[in-house]
């Protein structure tokens, strides 16, 4: 028996492909990155090493620090706007109203759909003459209100985060409906008994609960926000005047448009560390026993 | 107390009533909030400029323009990007399948010295960003002459898909009771019998998970999509469909016949499978 599961060269023929595939397309290639970050490099001529000045001019260079600020409003957005209005809607619905299961369904929606779709859609919706919101505005009597959204300085970046926060809204619902629905009815009974009322139970039985789902829902979020790049490259491109870019599409236009491969690179490892270091601060903040 | 509670039932009932009513109210709204663009977009996918310009902006288009489908999908090369994509996602979906199951079934189940560190490390792979690879697998793609072929994008998107894969498939690997493969050994099975006849199907349900989670991350994915691949007949919609709206960025109508086109197969399949999409991306969170 032990002979069949511990022979050598099935086992290899089991994991070989995906560790080849691992190292080769995932693992080796930061490491790379890490290197490339240290030189100052076209990809055509010949590198020079230069140790970690694109570092230090990343964090001296005022682009790239408001595309770094950017990132943070987008990740505070979420986490302050985005979670609680989740957290609203999945403790409705797991408390068992009526269509609960259609709600969940309908709210989780722009979750499945490409990043691409959701930016020209929103660019429509956002369209200065012609878009579903400025009509919408007109329509019920706030013509002043309509203008162009995305094209100014003042609410591109406001405008750029509401198709995110439409699109994982449902995400984080569903996650946190799970984790809602994982409580032990016998405790919220209990609670409703003792005479707590039901928004009493949702703050000291419910929620305290479902801590472990929220830390993830966290994560992601924070995450998410941090290596945004679709729905921006897309939307706005990170403009206008740059009030909207973010690391990952500074990282990009270095690379791809400016031939900067060492300055990209230093900008890519940036964003490794950064989600690591949120990741890490997280887990610790927000201890969980299981 | 009980007198306190029993002396206002009535009043306490109606203001029960009356909360529920406000509660499915705003639960209504928000399902408009997130259905109505999409509603919108299909309106204006079938109305030509003048109506989408001048017209109802909002509402149902007079008459359905269904030219604007087969505009996008012949002139605007919607259906070259469609296919492309069907090819990238079901070849990338098999691969996975096959590699994190076989992988996965080595690592909870075959005995050998270093199954426990190759699981951490895989599973440290779930939280590295494609940024970070990004321009490496690009010089890495363009010196191997795979720049603008379909393998430019499976393979990462193969790579980048197996962590989680073999996250949520090892769990399930460990539920299947020992016995099963033992007694299949004992018949005279091989260890591939074994594995593809015998376990294989006692996953099915996280083959599924697995397999729906790699379709929407390969069919929606952009970044590695747009970098290896700049000609048209390997474009994938999402790429594809960037160049279309440069083309046609007037016409309105055929812009949104294409994000119709693009997104129409995915929520067909979250309409048939809905109970098992909105389990794989909880799966799919809960890693601990």
């Amino acid at each position: 028996m032990d002979k069949v599961f511990s022979n050598k060269r099935d086992i290899a023929i089991f994991v070989g492909p995906t560790l080849l595939l691992f190292f080769g397309i995932v693992l080796i290639p930061i490491f790379v990155s890490s290197y490339y970050s240290l030189l100052e490099w076209n990809g055509v001529t010949k590198p020079t090493f230069i140790g970690l000045d694109n570092y230090v001019e990343m964090f001296t260079d005022s682009r790239a620090l408001n595309s770094m600020k950017n990132s943070l409003l987008y990740a505070g957005a979420s986490v302050f706007i985005q979670l609680p209005i989740s957290l609203l809607l999945a403790l409705i619905l797991a408390s068992g109203i009526k269509g609960e299961g259609f709600y969940r369904t309908v709210y989780f929606i722009p979750v499945l759909l490409s990043t691409v779709v959701i930016a020209q859609l929103w660019s429509k919706i956002y369209n200065a003459d012609y878009g579903m919101l400025n009509t919408l505005l007109t329509n019920i009597g706030l013509p002043h209100l309509a203008q162009d959204w995305l094209g100014q300085r003042e609410t591109a970046l406001a405008a750029s985060f509401i198709p995110t926060l439409w699109q994982y809204v449902g995400y984080h619902m569903l996650l946190m409906y799970a984790g809602a629905k994982s409580v032990s009815p016998e405790l919220i009974e209990a609670a409703k008994i003792d005479g707590a009322s039901t928004i009493r139970t949702a703050f000291s039985i419910v929620i305290p609960l479902m801590k472990p789902i929220l830390k993830v829902s966290l994560v992601f979020s924070v995450i998410g926000a941090l290596k945004i790049f679709d729905l921006i490259y897309v939307l706005t491109g990170g403009g206008p005047f740059f009030t909207t870019e973010v690391p990952s599409t500074l990282m990009y236009t270095t690379i791809f448009d400016t031939y900067r491969y060492g300055y990209g690179s230093a900008l890519s490892v940036f964003i490794i560390l950064e989600c690591l270091l949120f990741t890490v601060i997280i887990n610790k903040f927000f201890k969980t026993d299981y | 107390m009980e007198a306190a509670i029993s002396g206002q039932p009535r009043k306490s009932k109606l203001f029960y009533r009356i909360g529920m009513i406000l509660l499915q109210a705003m639960l209504v709204l928000f399902a408009v909030v997130q259905i109505y663009p999409l509603i919108w977009l299909a309106f204006f996918s079938l109305k030509d400029n003048s109506e989408i310009f001048s017209g109802d902006v909002l509402g149902p288009p007079k008459q359905f323009l269904w030219s604007n489908y087969t505009k996008a999908l012949s002139d605007g090369n919607v259906l070259t990007y469609f296919i492309n994509s069907v090819w990238v996602t079901a070849v990338t979906i098999f691969l996975v399948l096959l590699l994190s199951s076989m992988s996965a079934y080595a690592i909870t189940r075959m005995k050998w010295r270093f199954s426990n560190a190759t699981m951490t490390l895989i599973l440290l792979g779930m939280m590295v960003p494609i940024h970070a690879a990004l321009l490496p697998l690009f010089m890495v793609l363009r010196n191997l002459k795979l720049l603008n072929t379909h393998w430019a994008l499976i393979i990462p998107y193969v790579a980048f898909g197996l962590p989680l894969a073999i996250f949520i498939l090892a769990s399930f690997f460990k539920g299947v009771p020992r016995e099963m493969e033992e007694s299949a050994v004992m018949d005279g099975c091989g260890i591939y019998r074994t594995f593809f006849f015998i376990v294989l199907p006692l996953v099915r349900p996280a083959l599924v998970t697995v397999a729906i989670f790699t379709f929407l991350s390969s069919w929606n994915e952009l970044m590695f999509a747009v970098t290896f691949i700049n000609d048209t007949i390997y474009q994938t919609l999402t790429v594809g469909i960037m160049s279309m709206v440069g083309t046609y960025i007037t016409q309105w109508g055929i812009i949104g016949a294409g994000l119709m086109i693009s997104t129409i197969p995915t929520i067909i399949i979250y309409l048939l499978l809905n109970k098992q999409v909105q389990e794989s991306m909880i799966a799919g969170a809960v890693k601990g």
